[in-house]
């Protein structure tokens, strides 16, 4: 071919692969702009006050299309699929406990995106932020609302994917003091003291603000583990233990459980081990769920499986028996405030 | 693991790619082979469709799969494993009937049809397969493509050919993620948009290798006649026999033994300095945009004073940052600076400067499999290093394991200087000297 024709093939190619970029990019932007839209039978959202700690409100991350995308939003616990009130804040991941918030969120760069961790007031005012290494995944604020725990996603950076870790962080609000990764916790594996360069923790749950249940990785196993931030010590109770929730009476944790025989990328069942006699108990729900569950009160556990809008929001019985059932469409990330507990 | 894949980049503002430097006063430096342009461009734009991937992809997989992708790295090695034998067959392959050229366009056209093949697979295991299938493209072409770029120049001036390569390539995985998050910022959530524009570009890579590399002739150091450049029934063994060879895939596997993989680098560098979190993810730009900067002039100053010597230099430099690590003194972020420029002026020093100094010791119709066996050794030494990083950390802390390393790498370095100086047996050089 003479080089005439050589470049008019790279022109023509170049036109036909910019089209082809092009159309791609535009139709993402068109259909990313239609998530801004409000969709006809999705629930109502109205801007208004939320308030963290209110009796009887669910606070979560709204996911219906629309201008309150992703913003935190209220409902009364009483009837969820309600009207919701939406606030203006936006977050990826989000809970709340005594009035005490933390938000992970998205602060969209000139250049990349980054992520920040910030620490909400009840009335939605920042208290203080602190920069995240990596994507938001999990967050919890312990009873009382004076200490919080999050993770992010760290990624190596390798087109293979292979060094992907999560790094969880501890904040205490009082003191200030912020344990940036709980991997420079000691960690004991059988009694004995466990050393190693793949330790990954994830999932903090709260006992109190000095005690706290976590996931540890490491050899490709997950234990449960009882942290004491005194101490700065991991203990492992128990194996194959994701995502721990503590119920509101300390006694039980809702865990995802990899199940032998599941499919190798929904792999994890929710499961509730009683911490005493470490007996676990399958739930009714017997899809994958990849989500640290949250205890609606004493007996119910909450938990996101993917919907049509991104998460639905579901709730079974803990202890085994009923049937999974929905409890909100389009929403992630709730916070409880029971009324007796007000 | 690899040279080039190894450091990393998820995103960055872009820079300028200085391929040559024509009209500088006071000195000429000859513009680089057509041939190497080309290549380097290939390279560019196949670098901004798969490190545009790379950029999004755990996001992909955590807000928009909604996968967990811890599991996901256990696929890792395996990969990294393949690509090496991949690497030695696609050297093999490109000396024997193929040529260099076809076999580099299979290996870019099979990355290449991975992009469009992630929009269709939505779990872990195809996901992974067509990440395997990406490597293995990638380690296809890896070979052939540095072949072409040392049969395309004159022996004297391979460092700065093969230094303008690198730096094209550096500078497309710089703009890889920006490219990337463009998109999103135009398309919210638009993944697919991101995997679509990924292959469109890969594709055009793939054109422009196909339009504008010479084939089988036409490159100055050939020759014309096929039977000159038909390989012998076992290269690898026929290499290892030829003392310069030998010298050069030992020297490249001591010091990679002892060449701590980026990661661990990067990890070392964020804990002993006590690095804030968000920083994290930039360091592998500084050493991204220090290699980037490097590479051409260090490759000229290899052709000058030796490609041997300047390989050498470059794992001081790296030895330079270890020690920096182990001892740390003074203010953080300035110290950051100074060891991602190590780190950098390392990669500038060796990467494309092995290629040159390979291509120096190995004949025009082995050169494939020359590459592929001097790489290789390399690369798996450097996996061998990472396993033992990784337990030297686990047992006595990174410090030790740090200075454990640096030590190594002292006497790896002195071992090597005995191995490689000009005119040890076998010293086939055309390597050093060639000063104009």
């Amino acid at each position: 071919m003479r080089r005439a024709h050589r470049i008019v093939v790279l022109l023509v190619a170049v036109l036909v692969l910019g089209g082809v970029a092009l159309g791609a990019t535009l139709h993402a932007a068109d259909r990313a702009a239609e998530k801004d839209r409000v969709q006809a039978g999705g629930p109502e959202v109205r801007s208004g006050d939320v308030v963290l700690g209110t009796p009887g409100r669910a606070v979560f991350r709204n996911m219906a299309w629309g201008p309150h995308r992703d913003e935190l939003t209220s409902v009364p616990e009483a009837d969820p699929s309600g009207p919701r009130t939406a606030s203006g804040v936006r977050c990826l991941r989000f809970h709340s406990d005594a009035g005490t918030g933390v938000c992970l969120q998205a602060v969209h760069g000139a250049l990349r995106d980054g992520y920040r961790a910030v620490v909400l007031d009840a009335h939605l005012r920042e208290l203080r932020r602190y920069a995240l290494a990596g994507i938001p995944s999990r967050a919890r604020v312990a009873p009382g609302g004076r200490v919080v725990a999050w993770t992010v996603f760290v990624s190596g950076d390798s087109y293979a994917g292979g060094s992907f870790s999560t790094r969880t962080s501890i904040l205490d609000l009082r003191s200030g003091r912020l344990d940036r990764s709980l991997e420079t916790y000691r960690f004991f594996l059988d009694g004995k003291e466990h050393r190693a360069a793949d330790l990954n923790v994830w999932g903090v749950t709260f006992a109190d603000d000095d005690h706290f249940y976590a996931t540890v990785a490491t050899g490709g196993r997950t234990h449960l583990v009882r942290g004491d931030r005194a101490a700065g010590t991991l203990r492992a109770l128990h194996t194959n233990v994701e995502c721990p929730s503590l119920s509101p009476d300390g006694t039980r944790v809702a865990y995802k459980k990899r199940v032998a025989g599941a499919s190798s990328d929904a792999p994890w069942r929710l499961y509730v081990l009683d911490l005493r006699t470490l007996r676990e108990t399958a739930t009714a729900e017997r899809r994958n769920i990849d989500d640290q569950a949250v205890w609606r009160d004493g007996h119910t556990l909450v938990y996101s499986l993917p919907g049509d809008y991104g998460s639905d929001l579901w709730t079974v019985p803990a202890d085994g028996s009923g049937r999974p059932r929905t409890l909100m469409e389009a929403a992630l990330a709730p916070a409880f405030t029971p009324v007796r507990r007000g | 693991m690899y040279l080039a894949d190894s450091r990393t980049s998820p995103a960055s503002p872009a820079s300028a790619v200085p391929a040559d430097r024509p009209g500088r006063p006071g000195r000429r430096y000859a513009a680089v082979p057509g041939t190497v342009l080309v290549l380097g461009t290939v390279s560019l734009i196949t670098d901004v469709s798969s490190e545009m991937v790379t950029a999004v992809l755990p996001l992909y997989l955590v807000a928009g799969l909604g996968l967990s992708p811890l599991g996901f790295g256990l696929l890792d090695g395996v990969y990294n494993g393949v690509s090496a034998l991949v690497r030695l067959l696609g050297g093999g392959l490109a000396d024997r009937g193929a040529g260099p050229k076809a076999v580099a366009a299979a290996g870019y056209g099979l990355s290449a049809l991975c992009k469009p093949l992630l929009l269709a697979v939505h779990t872990v295991p195809l996901i992974g397969a067509v990440l395997a299938a990406d490597r293995t493209g990638k380690g296809l072409r890896t070979a052939p493509r540095d072949a072409m770029i040392s049969l395309a120049c004159q022996p004297a001036e391979r460092g700065r050919a093969f230094g303008a390569h690198r730096a094209m390539d550096t500078a497309g995985a710089l703009l890889g993620p920006v490219a990337a998050f463009l998109i999103l910022r135009v398309a919210a959530g638009g993944y697919d948009a991101v995997f679509t524009v990924s292959g469109c570009v890969a594709a055009l890579g793939v054109l422009v290798l196909l339009l504008f590399v010479p084939g089988r002739s036409g490159t100055p150091e050939r020759a014309s006649d096929h039977a000159a450049r038909r390989a012998p029934r076992a290269p690898v063994r026929a290499l290892l026999q030829r003392s310069a060879v030998r010298r050069l895939a030992l020297c490249a596997a001591l010091l990679g033994l002892t060449t701590v993989s980026d990661s661990f680098l990067y990890l070392t560098l964020q804990r002993r300095l006590d690095l804030s979190e968000s920083w994290f993810p930039l360091l592998p730009l500084g050493t991204a945009a220090s290699f980037l900067l490097l590479a051409v002039p260090v490759g000229i100053l290899a052709d000058r004073f030796g490609r041997r010597l300047c390989f050498l230099c470059g794992h001081l430099a790296l030895l330079g940052a270890y020690v920096l690590l182990v001892t740390p003194l003074g203010d953080s972020s300035a110290l950051a600076g100074v060891v991602l420029l190590l780190h950098g002026s390392f990669y500038a020093a060796t990467d494309g400067v092995l290629a040159a100094a390979t291509a120096d010791a190995v004949p025009e119709a082995v050169r494939g499999s020359g590459l592929a066996v001097v790489q290789t050794g390399q690369a798996g030494a450097r996996f061998v290093c990472s396993i033992a990083f990784g337990a030297a950390w686990t047992a006595w802390g990174d410090r030790t394991a740090l200075g454990l390393a640096a030590v190594g790498l002292a006497v790896s370095a002195l071992a090597s200087a005995g191995l490689l100086r000009p005119g040890a047996p076998g010293d086939a050089d055309g390597a050093r000297g060639t000063v104009r």
